[in-house]
């Protein structure tokens, strides 16, 4: 804070006149650094998530890895988007024999931040749909965490738990939360005030009208708000990758130290074909009931197919 | 208000002196309508709260349909939500079976509503993601009656509203009557001995709306359920209603039964209303019959054997076919004795709805002679 000794001047008075706001953000990072024993704990609780989906998702060889990712995406979002999906994964198997290996890596992270966000987000999506204050006070925490520079918050949060995938999670949760919370506020808010009236005039509990009528109602939003919140977090990774957390991310933050063009391509279609992965798929559970043709989900795709097979009734 | 006091007794729904303020002055307005008579327009300037329900008192008996008429934004639709407290009054009471029901916590209003009320709403307001069977089963499972038990139930309730084979759809696969058919399964699934409808054939076109009201009458003879029925359409108030309720920016301003409304209306407001209705089949022969006494001492004893003859509670509508191939005004008998006559011109005033506007005329013409009378009334 470097504070000029100069005179009060209405006219420029803001030579004279700050918020130690730097000062303040300082404090901060001392007590980040004063407390770094008090977050152990939380920091190897999500390194063992982290960890345990990463050796899952490595640990499956990449043809089996085909097959579920083929299969789960023809349940999500249909056949076609499956082919799609697989002719993705295919062509990024071919890059580069290290390819596969990475893409789990950066799957991983991105895996246990989505499943994170969705936890953290939706609730506060209730509670901001529900609630004109807290969405009120939600709107500029929110704007702050999507638009303010990585790098700002990247040497905070590297202060308090190190170096690693944990800081990287933190940091994917920090850019990556606001989308979900945002559209499942959205969706609660859109549903039809109508039937939330009927469903309250037959008796039905606030916890009630929650599970069956407003959260049902407000799935395809919230889908599109988990879509974009697997996007975002998508996009972290090559930043996440400064300080330190592997994958496809690593890759290109490696190749450009070197002037490595060629390396570098294989990073960034890497990232380019996960996120095309991940969107198609996620996109198919946006689909409303309607737009599905008011089939269940278990009505379609392989399960539906394997319980027609062994002769189970689907029709209802 | 009529009968508000007489009826209290076995009135399943009751409303004393209710009062809706809309604003977040509310509570003031409120002391200040107590204390000092505000009116609408003072409310709102001073307070700047909008009157919902001005003062609203009525009572439905066990298996009435009640109908409240009114044109959109008279408050009608506010006030049917007080009857399960969908919407808090500001002031007044509201019993049902004698319970007031403002005084009930959550658990206990929710089970009133769950086992109690059946609703119907103008826009079906049907669950867009639940077939119909499990729309009409909601209530039943949110009281948590097991699946097997409310699916047999809904799929009873769909039967009687001719519905069934339409359980497995979605309600965007139905039209619009059809919803509301499932809306009121729904209503009557958990078999309420109240139903709620909130203009529930608005929104369909007039033949299926007939349709449905046919079908609705035909349901409430079975049932005999006491309903509080909400129309803007006074031809729909008197097909359906015991009674109707008159309201008016928010405001009851007459209770009757159908024939009263029509041929008594209480202010200018009601007269416009009822002007345009059709009174053959309302108004009887007790409304426009002259006492027999004041007929024979004006006219002479009356000559019975050539007269068609009708009974008191005869509608104009008979009165007309008894009357078509006589020239002879029609004697009106109760309990084997004569107790008034009809004369043309009074019938014709009648189907006119204009019955005592001649009362003057008539008091000018006692001393005239009949045959003076039927030529005024063919130059009328």
């Amino acid at each position: 804070m470097a504070k000029k000794s100069t005179e009060f001047d209405f006219l420029d008075p803001f030579q004279s006149l700050n918020i130690p706001i730097a000062g303040w953000a300082d404090g901060i990072k001392e007590w980040a650094i004063s407390n770094r024993e008090n977050i152990q704990p939380i920091k190897n609780q999500l390194n063992w998530m982290i960890n345990h989906i990463e050796d899952g998702l490595q640990a499956v060889p990449p043809v089996i890895m085909l097959v579920i990712v083929g299969l789960l995406a023809w349940q999500m979002a249909g056949r076609r988007v499956a082919i799609i999906v697989l002719a993705c994964l295919i062509c990024m198997g071919l890059l580069d024999p290290r390819a596969w290996g990475l893409a789990m890596t950066t799957l991983s992270i991105v895996v246990t931040s989505v499943i994170l966000c969705t936890i953290i987000g939706v609730p506060l999506g209730i509670l901001a749909g529900k609630n004109n204050i807290f969405q009120t006070s939600m709107r500029p925490v929110l704007d702050t965490m999507q638009t303010i520079p990585a790098f700002v918050y990247l040497v905070p949060v590297v202060l308090l738990v190190g170096i690693g995938n944990v800081s990287g999670v933190l940091v994917t949760i920090i850019f990556a939360l606001p989308p979900i919370v945002r559209l499942t506020a959205l969706g609660i808010r859109q549903v039809n005030p109508s039937v939330v009236e009927a469903a309250r005039a037959f008796g039905a509990t606030p916890g009630q009208i929650l599970v069956k009528v407003e959260l049902p109602l407000a799935t395809p939003t919230i889908m599109a708000g988990l879509n974009q919140t697997i996007m975002m977090s998508l996009s972290m990774v090559v930043i996440a990758s400064m300080i330190a957390v592997k994958g496809f991310g690593n890759e290109v933050l490696r190749a450009m130290g070197r002037l490595d063009a060629g390396k570098a391509i294989v990073g960034g279609l890497g990232i380019v074909i996960i996120a095309i992965v991940l969107d198609r798929m996620s996109q198919g559970l946006g689909q409303s009931e309607r737009e599905r043709g008011h089939r269940h989900w278990w009505q379609g795709g392989p399960v539906g197919v394997v319980l027609r097979a062994i002769g189970k009734d689907t029709s209802h | 208000m009529i009968n508000a006091s007489d009826r209290a007794g076995d009135a399943v729904i009751e409303c004393r002196n209710l009062w809706k303020i809309f604003g977040s002055r509310a509570d003031e307005a409120m002391q200040a309508v107590k204390t000092h008579g505000l009116s609408k327009t003072e409310i709102r300037d001073q307070f700047d709260c909008v009157v919902g329900v001005q003062d609203a008192s009525f009572s439905v008996a066990e298996g009435e349909i009640f109908c409240i008429m009114g044109l959109s934004g008279s408050g009608k639709s506010t006030l049917i939500r007080h009857v399960n407290r969908l919407i808090e009054p500001t002031s007044g009471e509201m019993f049902i079976e004698g319970n007031d029901i403002n005084g009930l916590g959550a658990a206990a209003l929710r089970e009133l509503r769950a086992t109690k009320i059946g609703m119907v709403f103008q826009n079906m307001a049907l669950l867009p993601h639940r077939n119909v069977r499990d729309n009409v089963a909601f209530a039943l499972e949110v009281r948590g009656i097991s699946k097997d038990e409310r699916f047999a139930i809904a799929d009873r309730a769909l039967e009687s509203v001719e519905l069934d084979g339409w359980n497995d759809r979605y309600p965007d696969e139905l039209s619009g009557g059809m919803q509301q058919r499932v809306g009121l399964a729904r209503a009557i699934a958990a078999d309420p001995h109240i139903l709620l409808m909130d203009e529930p054939f608005s929104a369909l076109d007039p033949l299926i709306r007939r349709q449905l009201q046919d079908q609705f009458m035909q349901l409430a003879a079975e049932m005999r359920k006491t309903t509080l029925f909400i129309t803007h359409d006074l031809d729909e108030a008197i097909r359906i209603g015991d009674r109707i309720a008159i309201m008016k920016d928010g405001a009851l301003v007459q209770i009757g039964t159908p024939e009263e409304i029509v041929t008594e209306p209480a202010d200018e407001y009601v007269s416009d209303f009822v002007a345009g209705i059709s009174k053959l089949n309302l108004v009887t022969a007790q409304k426009v019959m002259e006492p027999i006494d004041a007929y024979e001492g004006r006219m002479g004893p009356v000559n019975q054997s050539n007269c068609p003859v009708a009974d008191l509670h005869d509608s104009l509508d008979s009165l007309v076919d008894a009357s078509i191939d006589s020239d002879q005004p029609i004697v009106v008998r109760s309990d084997g004795k004569n107790v008034g006559v009809v004369t043309k011109r009074a019938l014709l005033r009648g189907i006119q709805g204009r019955m005592h506007e001649d009362d003057d005329v008539l008091q000018r013409q006692q001393t005239q002679q009949a045959s003076e009378d039927e030529r005024e009334l063919s130059r009328g």
